[in-house]
């Protein structure tokens, strides 16, 4: 993988990373692609991808109600900057 | 006997015979755990003034009458599980900060059940690793020998059971991460059917895979727990919708022609010839107590750790996502751009393991790779699963070793990752069908434990605790406590 294919996936996946850190992310992916590339040998015509490991189970809804009481104080207590109930981020549109 | 050694049904019958109070054994586990952080490193936070104050409650109602088979026991939770008002890292500087506003659905039917928590576990970094090393808290070491690791992902919870500091600790098992560690340090865990307990307030790794459970010392303390803390749950779209069975009235179910099935491909290479020793001994105490050994066959089975290298990354990916420096969690300083935020904020707050998962789950989910790595690895996912279902056909249990060798030392995996992810090699399968499974103690190698692993039907929950506490009924390898922690 070369550095800028590195570089592109940081930033998909939005992490900072500086250029001395590259490297060594260069070689694990490598080598767990690698590993991971064993995968072909498996005949897989016909079979139907496993996304729940469970069978017959279907997606259950609820009725669209609110059940939720107000605590969004509770949960901005965790928030690293809030102001007049908002989440504040850094300016988006000049 | 001491305190800290009873059963969960032993400090039952005491507490309720008050022979001593849960005010007495709190105090004594808070004083173990106190006695032992410093070596082990095996908790995150230590709850000490809540839980006194939960054991003054308990024994109230106990005085009254009152309570049930749980009410004034100690407990631990992985910090993984949300626990009202109380710091829940999930081992990262990502939430060094973070003090759950509810409580997990496990941690709320616990509490209900009025069981005292003594504080949070530590564990590797948002469950992501084999050995504990990947938290940021430092590693736990394990107690049978410090200079090792006590396996992961739930390295802390493992590391207090088997120290008895305190009778049951919770946890969470994505690939192995409930029966490696029980194996490396030498307790029973328990892993139930996929669906069967709530991840609601469970910080979520791969959610197709997760699933919370137990570590206790011995199975039938697994099933009182896990009795608490399995059901539907609502709020988890995961959840089974299925009555749970009376998992302690079920260690009774007999043994006599039961069949075992030896999965071929868990005794190839890479077994340590002392590991399979253990095992094998212990396959001739079930064969003596009546059951059937049957060799089986899963010859996908190989690729499961593969699948799983896809899958679970590619799930925590998306997961971790939520994790932005915005609404809670680590904000890097004076963020030039909301993008900046972003980058800086993750790049910070993730450990490199975690950050290695969410490069490889990006990549695999990524435009033109989605079908070569994620597509083919849920169809090879399927054909492991079809083959469980055949297996299962023809036997009642599948069982093996839980790992390939005891515990490792410190720093001797860490320098590559596949190395390390090889470690869960018998466990995975069991994630990616979502069936049950548990490890118990089967004997030692060099004063270390190893364990023996049991893989169930789905909702076959009560066979495997059955077959574990037969077992456990011959042998006594999950009453050895390590030295200096009897």
């Amino acid at each position: 993988m070369k550095p800028e294919q590195i570089s592109a996936i940081a930033h998909l996946a939005r992490l900072s990373m500086d250029e001395a850190e590259i490297p060594r992310y260069q070689q694990s992916l490598a080598s767990i692609l690698s590993f991971v590339s064993d995968l072909e040998r498996a005949q897989t015509q016909n079979v139907q991808p496993m996304a729940h490991p469970l069978p017959g189970l279907v997606q259950r809804m609820r009725p669209d109600l609110a059940t939720e009481t107000d605590a969004h104080e509770r949960y901005q207590a965790n928030a690293p900057q809030v102001a007049a109930s908002l989440y504040l981020v850094p300016k988006v549109i000049e | 006997m001491s305190l800290h050694t009873k059963s969960l049904a032993q400090l039952a019958a005491g507490l309720r015979a008050r022979e001593f109070s849960s005010v007495e054994l709190t105090r004594t586990l808070l004083e173990r755990i106190e006695a032992h952080q410093e070596q082990l490193n095996a908790l995150i936070t230590v709850t000490a003034p809540s839980a006194m104050q939960a054991a003054a409650v308990a024994d109230g109602v106990l005085a009254r009458g009152g309570g049930g088979p749980l009410t004034g026991i100690p407990l631990v939770h992985k910090d993984i599980f949300c626990t009202e008002g109380v710091r829940t890292t999930c081992a990262s500087r990502m939430l060094d900060n973070f003090v759950a506003p509810y409580d997990a659905t496990v941690v709320a039917k616990l509490k209900a059940e009025g069981m005292i928590m003594l504080g949070k576990t530590n564990m590797d970094e948002f469950a992501m690793g084999s050995s504990n090393e990947t938290s940021f808290y430092g590693p736990v070491r394990n107690p049978w020998n410090p200079q090792l690791v006590p396996g992961g992902s739930s390295g802390g919870s493992a590391a207090v059971v088997a120290a008895r500091l305190a009778p049951f600790a919770t946890a969470t098992d994505t690939g192995g991460s409930i029966r490696q560690p029980a194996a490396l340090c030498g307790v029973t865990g328990f892993k139930p059917t996929y669906g069967r307990v709530s991840r609601y307030g469970m910080i979520a790794f791969a959610s197709s895979l997760d699933q919370g459970g137990t570590l206790t010392a011995s199975a039938a303390d697994a099933a009182l727990v896990l009795r608490a803390m399995a059901g539907f749950d609502p709020r988890d779209s995961t959840s089974v919708d299925r009555a749970v069975p009376d998992y302690v009235a079920a260690l009774e179910l007999p043994l006599a022609g039961m069949k075992i099935g030896l999965l071929k491909e868990f005794f190839e290479k890479g077994l340590d010839p002392d590991n399979e020793r253990c095992v094998r001994d212990a396959l001739a105490v079930y064969e003596k107590l009546g059951a059937t050994l049957v060799e089986v066959s899963l010859p996908n089975l190989g690729l499961s750790v593969p699948a799983y290298y896809v899958v679970a990354p590619a799930e925590c990916s998306s997961n971790l996502a939520r994790f932005d420096g915005v609404r809670f969690g680590h904000r890097a300083k004076e963020p030039k751009d909301l993008m900046d935020l972003y980058k800086r904020s993750r790049g910070e707050g993730f450990g490199a393991e975690v950050k290695r998962r969410i490069m490889t789950g990006t990549y695999v989910l990524s435009a033109g790779y989605y079908d070569a790595y994620y597509l083919k690895a849920q169809k090879v996912r399927r054909l492991i699963a079809n083959e469980f279902d055949q297996a299962f056909a023809q036997v009642d249990v599948v069982m093996g070793p839980t790992t390939p060798t005891p515990a490792f030392e410190l720093g001797s995996k860490t320098s590559d990752p596949i190395t390390m992810y090889l470690n869960d090699i018998y466990t995975i399968g069991a994630n990616l069908a979502g069936l049950p499974a548990m490890s118990i103690p089967c004997g030692f190698v060099q004063n270390l434990p190893v364990g023996l692993q049991l893989i169930g039907r789905h909702f076959a929950e009560e066979r495997l605790l059955s077959a574990a506490h037969a077992y456990q009924r011959e042998t006594d390898w999950h009453t050895r406590v390590p030295a200096g922690y009897e």
